[in-house]
């Protein structure tokens, strides 16, 4: 597996993580070294293998329908970046 | 500063030998007597720390003390403590005042014990020297030109200068066992769902796990005790009867059977580290314990698992730091896009980025399967591999590192060098076994060295009583460096 | 070129919970901004998702009622975009394995019956609000509604033209609120709809390029969106362009749809299961209880109606347009005994007044209970048509019971055919012209004469009583 600067970029877009030409270059060698690392994983034979996301056997627990949550938008603005009669302010959103 | 185990200083409190903003402002001093060289705190507040110690004070005097009532502890910045300064080592966040506690800054807070402050570690918890916070690297108080080990190297740092009695921590490929094994002390990653992670910013979801942090493994029982316990608002914790982690201590060995798993005495290990291991082998064999060789022969897989399914969650747990609702946002951008994009290339740090951007990769179109999928996969094998060894044997042991702490700089130009200081951690984590690690001897540069211990699922209570079986008989865990004061 | 138009339907619909679906936060309408939005909601870090069992109840009863295939193993994941009313920079939703799979729905466009399949209905949440009001040159973010439950609903490509996307939208409409899932309000947003639109020479078997159309929530602009889409698409086709795969908005002022500005090619989702939730179990208990809380279903009820109140299939259908006018129509035709009548009451005059009035079935001044006891009364003939409307009027004013209303206001029918005989007589006298001409063969003069007598009686003769004796004086 081995990354272009193109690659880097496209998903550097994806993360929208600003990234300028140099950055990615130098970002690129990096990540190649990593997926290097990462390649020896790829040529195991899995087949028959069920992937595992969780190590007990488990599932989800529901939460009775209830609202139990109150008012706290006063804390919780007070940290935010921008604000205004109550909304989050943020550049223009266009559709 | 007096070698204090937490029930010694409980005893101390509850007999009114000394008060807990007595003891609080003790550790306080020697913070800040300490800390501008070690850099272990990012944030310390003396005034809350001794309003809760005089609360724990009130609480003794009322005769309603618990265990570990008016004992300080100080908590990785990674826990959002309502009312506290909580940056989890990062810029993004250098401004975040959380708003709310996390489940075990609760627990602690309802066990009484006082926080004194927060501890530094890598950005986001990606990291294994603490270098990459944001608010500078974190000294290894054995040495300070030397790591602490990541990512809860302040944390580790903290305990091993005596600047706070214990710290909590977390692991997600061996951020607790790591710099405890770095830093000379005792540190414990729990089966995966025993601790809940509400109020932990998550790095990788199935793999993070909270943890204590103290110098011996009967502290770490004590604040397990605290630690554990079901929280209805984490999904991946495990509803379970409350355990008493201390009840097997004193057992003896006896009939213990060791697993040695080949790979982990294997090429890549160091011969300072190897030689205190086995000693310590030798020591528990002495005490009843026999061994036997095992073989987890997929852990090789670990690292490339880990740097694939790790790096995917971060990925998308990150995408909430976009300069929207709190934290750090550019001062100049223009449109929407250009305000999140430079927001998160300002505000994340080189590391946290090249993760965010391999996560981003092995998730996109076309690579799930390759990737992720196949990951997952391997990581079933590896869980296999230790549940064919426990059959075999009932812990498994091994070195927590493949060295002892390395030069600040020495690593950090080469992300991949780094991630192989997590070869032998990373294996637990993946399988969601508990680890745990503590001290067994030092190198020549006198630099700690830790040994590894991995148990079964849920038991906790037997890897501690190994562990303690080994203090009891050995002075690792006592040791303190010298000449800091 | 013959074109044919293929359509599939993707509903989200607001599960009618009280709280979201993985916080506790309040899913009431209408609150101040930001006052419903929790900590989870908010995504602020190290929060974490709990399901709602309401939510996945909604989904079960759904799959229930559409003859669905249930999941019992069902699986949240990540859908990765950044957005700023998606707080987490990801929905979570479920993808590869939704708790509802097939199901069908039946339909009814120009008196033909057809079945829709449906694809899937799975769990989702809700985004929250961009307010588009100019905050000087910004955007205002609301999250009330994020993590609203949603059900998203998707049907095959199987509709083929606006009106069948209609009545399927309305079908659909009608049963999740029938089922009591969802409250079925449109214009607060708890039915949108999105189209995808579009069209292939008919006979080729493959399918055009398709366009989505968003967040439609009326019937009427469903219909005049697709509408509008069909056509542009076959002109572009027809003038030698390509259709591009696109996300478009309908604007209801000029009633044409284009394409979303953000220039963001086709997204890359990155899908990957919630390692924050477990997988969802259902096990067999639980769905037989909730299989045990369905109401009966409008189709079933339709049947039923025929056969126990002999109203015609299209009243029926009528009838069952939503559940309260069902259970009203119901309890007015028990009350009374008189299926027929009733059918007609709730259908003529009871909803000509309620559209009046702008008001719902469940906002009705009259009662099922009193429009029951009206037709009673004209069924034993105390009241004729035309004197039960004035009755129904008290009703609706609130003035009391039907008998009282007919004592006060002295509108009972005459029914002493003494009376009406002199009635009769009277007019007879006081119209001879009239009789001529009726008796010279004229039978508008009738209507005259009988309008007389109506008037002379104030309205209280029995019309057909009037008919008989006047028609009998006349030639007898």
């Amino acid at each position: 597996m081995s990354l272009s600067t193109d690659d880097v970029k496209r998903i550097a877009r994806l993360a929208r993580i600003e990234t300028s030409d140099a950055e990615a270059q130098a970002t690129q060698t990096q990540l190649n070294n990593i997926f290097d690392l990462i390649a020896t994983m790829q040529a195991i034979d899995t087949r028959g293998v069920a992937p595992m996301a969780h190590a007990q056997e488990v599932y989800q627990r529901l939460r009775a329908d209830v609202a139990t949550e109150t008012d706290r938008r006063a804390a919780f603005q007070a940290i935010a970046p921008a604000v205004e009669n109550g909304l989050y302010l943020v550049p223009k959103v266009i559709d | 500063m007096s070698e204090s185990t937490l029930a010694a200083l409980a005893a101390q409190l509850k007999a009114k030998q000394i008060s807990s903003r007595e003891l609080a402002q003790q550790y306080l001093d020697r913070i800040a007597a300490l800390n501008p060289a070690l850099n272990a705190f990012i944030t310390v507040d003396a005034g809350k720390t001794l309003t809760e110690a005089a609360a724990a004070d009130a609480s003794i005097a009322a005769g309603q003390a618990g265990p570990l009532t008016g004992v300080p502890i100080a908590h990785k910045d990674i826990f959002c403590t309502d009312g506290w300064l909580t940056t989890c080592g990062s810029k993004m966040l250098h401004n975040f005042v959380a708003p709310y506690d996390a489940h075990v800054i609760q627990q602690f807070k309802a066990a009484g014990m006082p926080s004194l402050g927060k501890t530094n570690m890598d950005e986001f918890a990606m990291g294994s020297s603490n270098e990459t916070s944001y608010f500078g690297a974190v000294k290894n108080p054995w040495n300070p030109a030397y790591v602490p080990g990541g990512s809860s190297g302040g944390a580790a740092a903290c305990v091993a200068a005596r600047m706070a009695p214990a710290a909590t921590g977390t692991d997600t490929g061996g951020s607790i066992r790591q710099p405890a094994a770095l830093c000379g002390i005792t540190g414990l990653k729990p089966t995966y769902g025993l601790v809940s992670r509400y109020g932990m910013i998550a790095f990788a979801s199935s793999l993070d796990q909270a943890g204590p942090m103290a110098p011996s493994a009967e502290d770490c029982a004590l604040l397990l005790n605290v630690m554990t316990g079901f929280d209805p608002k984490d999904s991946t914790c495990l509803e379970r009867d409350k355990e008493d982690y201390t009840r097997d201590l004193d057992k003896p060995l006896s009939g213990l059977r060791v697993g040695l798993p080949k790979e982990f005495f294997a090429e890549g290990l160091s011969n300072e580290v190897a030689t205190a291991v086995d000693a310590a082998i030798a020591e528990l064999k002495k005490l009843g314990a026999t061994t036997v060789e095992i073989s987890l022969a997929n852990s090789k897989l670990a690292i490339p698992v880990y740097y694939v399914l790790a790096p995917a969650e971060a990925s998308s747990n990150l995408s909430r730091f976009d300069g929207v609702r709190y934290g750090y946002r550019a001062p100049e951008y223009g449109n929407l896009d250009d305000m999140y994009c430079k927001t998160r290339a300002q505000g994340f740090g080189a590391e946290v980025k090249r993760r965010i951007l391999i996560g981003a990769y092995v998730l996109s179109h076309g690579y799930y399967d390759a990737y992720y999928l196949q990951a997952q996969k391997i990581r079933r094998l590896i869980a296999e591999d230790f549940n064919a060894a426990f059959k075999t044997c009932d812990v498994i042991l091994g070195p927590t590192a493949p060295g002892t702490a390395f030069k600040l700089g020495e690593k950090s130009d080469d992300p991949v060098e780094m991630y192989l200081n997590d070869l032998y951690t990373i294996p637990a984590n993946l399988a969601g076994l508990p680890g745990m690690s503590l001290p067994c001897g030092f190198d020549a540069k006198g630099l700690p060295i830790g040994l590894q211990l991995v148990g079964d699922y849920f038991s906790e209570a037997k890897m501690l009583n190994v562990a303690h079986q080994y203090q009891r008989a050995t002075d690792w865990h006592s040791r303190q460096p010298e000449g800091l004061l | 070129m013959k074109w044919e138009t293929v359509i599939g339907l993707e509903v989200h619909t607001q599960l009618a919970t009280k709280s979201k679906i993985f916080s506790g936060s309040s899913t009431a309408f209408g609150a101040a901004p930001n006052t419903q939005a929790s900590a989870v909601d908010i995504a602020l870090p190290g929060v974490l998702p709990v399901l709602n069992k309401g939510a996945v109840e909604c989904a079960i009863k759904f799959a229930l009622a559409i003859g669905a295939q249930l999941n019992r193993i069902n699986v949240f994941d990540r859908k990765n975009y950044f957005y700023p009313d998606l707080p987490k920079g990801y929905q979570i939703s479920q993808l590869a394995k939704p708790i509802v799979e097939g199901g069908v729905l039946t339909i009814v466009v120009d008196g033909e019956e057809r079945t829709i399949n449906l694809t899937r209905a799975h769990m989702e949440e809700d985004a929250g609000k961009s307010l588009h009001e100019d905050f000087h040159g910004m955007s205002g973010i609301d999250l009330n509604r994020a993590g609203t439950p949603l059900l998203e609903i998707v049907s095959e490509p199987e509709m083929r033209s606006s009106a069948e996307a209609v009545a399927y939208a309305r079908a659909l409409h009608t049963l999740v609120t029938w089922i009591g899932i969802c409250d079925g309000n449109m214009q607060e947003g708890s039915f949108r709809v999105d189209a995808n639109v579009s069209v292939r020479p008919v006979g080729q078997a493959e399918f055009g390029t398709r366009r989505e159309i968003k967040n439609l929530n009326s019937f009427k602009f469903l219909q005049q969106a697709i509408d509008y889409e069909v056509r542009w698409q076959i002109e572009t086709l027809e003038d030698g362009g390509r259709i591009e795969q696109a996300t478009v908005l309908f604007d209801p002022d000029t009633g044409e749809t284009r394409m979303m500005r953000s220039k963001e090619d086709a997204h890359d989702y990155r899908y990957f299961p919630d390692p924050d939730l477990l997988p969802v179990k259902l096990d067999e208990d639980w769905i037989e209880q909730v299989r045990a809380t369905l109401p009966e279903l409008p189709a079933a009820m339709q049947v039923r109606f025929q056969a126990e109140y002999g109203v015609s299939p299209y009243d029926a259908a009528v009838l069952t347009g939503s559940r309260a006018l069902a259970d009203y129509f119901e309890a007015a035709a028990k009350a009374c005994g008189q299926g027929k009548l009733a059918a007609n009451w709730v259908m003529g005059e009871l909803s000509a007044a309620l559209n009046k009035a702008d008001l719902g079935i469940e906002q009705s001044p009259v009662s099922a209970t009193h429009l029951g006891a009206l037709i009673a009364r004209i069924h034993d003939g105390t009241l004729s048509g035309k004197l039960a409307k004035q009755v129904f009027e008290g009703l609706w004013e609130g003035a009391g019971e039907v008998d009282a209303i007919i004592e006060a206001r002295g509108l009972k029918q005459m029914s002493d055919s003494g009376e009406l005989e002199k009635i009769i007589d009277e007019v007879m006298a006081a119209n001879a012209k009239s009789v001529e001409e009726f008796r010279s063969g004229k039978e508008k003069a009738f209507n005259a004469l009988v309008g007389q007598v109506m008037k002379a009686s104030k309205g209280k003769a029995n019309p057909a009583q009037v008919n008989e004796s006047l028609r009998k004086k006349l030639t007898g």
